[in-house]
């Protein structure tokens, strides 16, 4: 039943064997960065060889103009608009990327890569460590929103694209959308960052330590070596996404999805099996997503996002950051969403208007919480539409 | 200076048709030299701000209160932003824009004055338009009637009106006085927003204007 998240055994099943093949050979693209070519991290250290594993939709067009990069959130990938090649299921932005879309690959080139410290091939703690033959683990080092866009920066290079037409992403995207206009002003035309801000909150760092610590308290993590092991720490990362998931959502949303429905029964058992659907449903939550994520990118990328504080590189000063951004906004928020509530938004508006900088600004209505950015809210992708084609206009591109 | 009068009332901001530009919009964008960079304060669906990219090549910024408001502006490519007259014109630096237009508006801050001493802070010039209190309907009502007026230019019940901060053409000219703009053209519109060009006493147009438009500079 749905309590499988609490009975699974912890010896490797066979699923394993597919997740990691795409953290080392990914079933997308992927470029590959020689000891000459170091990926230079904030935290000090010079990462080489390292790889970088990218999605990509439609054409360049021969003045390498129309490139849009999407970033993806704390547990995405870059399979944004095709089947995700680990679950099967839709790519995670199809309702914004497509043929037609918002974001219409019929006209833009569109590029996702997976994130430096993830898991699906990019190098990260569940890669292998070429001084030890074995993964990284915790010998990999802290990664920053900075480096992730770095990263990406190095790719653009190797693909020949001098300048984005835009950067879009929601929640951690959303960082890394700001942190390119922050880092690379000359290299972006047009910014859409969506539920998001330019730190994490004291709140959301306490989530993140929650979560952190639930795998590291599953004695199957084995102080982060559990893929050396044989064993996986399943309970505590099943633990840790379904308290992220409450976050992800909203107490409307949660009561009128589910309420106080009992799940397959008439009345309560009088145990502590999942009585409850939303108790069933969260189960589910952890457990799907432990089939997907590695443990140890979980504690990587979620570190990244808390170390995440733009104004802080610029005197405390966030509009310092947008100073040499010739970019235009478009910066969108939704109303019920508390994990990076609207007001987080508007200091990002604030500090780009104070720069002087061209900024849309709309918080969406929605009772779907964070999420929403992922979901079919139409009047985000009127927005986007609106916002995606006078940009093109503005820069001459058809 | 210009004034024009109207007797017949004017035509509300709703029932023009969407290509139709209106003829205050056409008014101000008139004041506004081409290539100029605006910010439109509350700027409804867009229109002015659209009229003047178009026709004016202007670079223009909004604020806009309502979402409705504001989806559609960012629908239309518009570089609009969620946020009230009130509070969030004190973010902006001064000098950064050639004008800031505050059409129909003024008369729903909850200051206005610090929305004018704003303006004028923050633009190089300010456009300000709004219903006159002193046109003869409006006397009409309360002087004759006693009740609150309800006209095609002020359609809310005094229950339900957004409006709260209602002057006349004189009350705005003394507001600009206090707090030192200069104004350097002002107009009174008749029924259909156009300006009539004649010269006449004060008195005249803040009888007989239905709306009064005035671009200013700091003084």
């Amino acid at each position: 039943m749905n309590d499988l998240a609490f009975s699974v055994p912890s010896a490797v099943p066979p699923v394993d064997l597919p997740r990691r093949s795409e953290a080392e050979t990914p079933s997308s693209p992927v470029e590959r960065f020689g000891a000459d070519a170091p990926l230079r991290l904030d935290a000090g250290i010079d990462l080489g060889p390292w790889q970088i594993a990218y999605q990509s939709y439609g054409r360049l067009n021969a003045d390498r103009t129309n490139a849009i990069l999407i970033c993806h959130a704390l547990t995405g990938d870059q399979h944004v608009a095709n089947p995700n090649p680990l679950t099967g299921k839709p790519g995670w932005w199809e309702t914004l990327v497509g043929p037609g879309k918002p974001i219409d690959t019929d006209r833009f080139f569109v590029v996702c890569t997976n994130v430096i410290g993830g898991c699906m091939g990019t190098t990260g703690p569940a890669s292998m460590n070429p001084a030890t033959g074995r993964a990284w683990a915790l010998d990999f080092p802290l990664v920053t929103i900075r480096d992730m866009v770095r990263s990406q920066a190095m790719l653009m290079d190797r693909l020949g694209i001098e300048r984005l037409f835009c950067v879009v992403g929601g929640s951690m995207g959303g960082m890394q959308v700001l942190q390119w206009a922050a880092s690379y002003p000359e290299r972006v035309f047009a910014a859409m960052p969506i539920a998001s801000g330019a730190r994490h909150s004291a709140q959301n760092i306490a989530f993140h330590e929650v979560g952190r610590q639930a795998v590291m308290a599953d004695p199957d993590w084995r102080a982060g070596r559990y893929l050396d092991e044989g064993a996986r720490p399943r309970k505590g990362l099943a633990v840790a996404r379904m308290g992220a998931h409450i976050t992800y959502l909203s107490e409307g949303a949660l009561h009128r999805k589910f309420g106080r429905t009992f799940q397959d029964r008439e009345a309560p058992t009088f145990t502590f099996d999942a009585d409850f659907q939303i108790e069933s449903y969260l189960r589910y939550q952890g457990i799907s997503f432990v089939e997907r994520f590695d443990p140890n990118s979980y504690l990587y990328v979620t570190r990244a996002m808390d170390y995440f504080d733009l104004a802080a590189d610029y005197g405390g000063v966030l509009a310092g950051a947008f100073r040499n951004s010739p970019a235009r906004f478009c910066v969108i928020s939704f109303t019920s969403d508390w994990l990076f509530p609207t007001r987080e938004s508007r200091a990002v508006v604030h500090a780009l208007n104070a720069g002087g900088a061209k900024v849309g600004f709309v918080e969406v209505e929605s009772d779907k919480g964070h999420d929403a950015f992922l979901l079919d809210e139409p009047e985000m992708f009127a927005a986007a539409r609106g916002f995606l084609d006078s940009a093109a206009s503005e820069l001459g591109l058809g | 200076m210009n004034a024009g009068a109207a007797l017949t009332p004017s035509r509300s901001r709703d029932d023009v048709a969407p290509d139709e530009a209106r003829r205050d919009h056409l008014l101000v964008a008139g004041m506004v030299e081409p290539g100029s960079r605006v910010l439109d304060v509350g700027c409804g669906d867009g229109s002015l701000l659209a009229l003047l990219r178009d026709r004016r090549g202007v670079d223009g910024r909004g604020i806009e209160l309502s979402r409705d408001g504001v989806s559609v502006c960012l629908a239309k490519g518009l570089a609009v932003i969620q946020g009230d007259a009130d509070t969030d014109l004190a973010d902006y630096p001064d000098d950064s824009f050639d004008y800031v237009i505050l059409s129909q508006t003024i008369q729903a801050t909850r200051q206005p004055r610090t929305v004018l001493e704003h303006m004028i802070r923050i633009g190089r010039h300010a456009i300000v338009s709004f219903p006159n209190f002193g046109h003869w309907r409006v006397r009409y009502e309360l002087g004759v009637r006693g009740r609150m007026p309800v006209t095609d230019n002020m359609p809310a019940a005094w229950y339900e009106t957004p409006n709260i901060h209602f002057c006349t053409m004189r009350d705005f000219v003394g507001l600009c006085r206090e707090v030192g703009a200069r104004m350097e053209q002002s107009h009174a519109l008749d029924a259909g927003g156009q300006p009539v060009r004649f010269h006449m006493p004060w008195w005249f147009w803040n009888l007989f204007g239905q709306q009064g438009v005035f671009l200013l500079r700091r003084g």
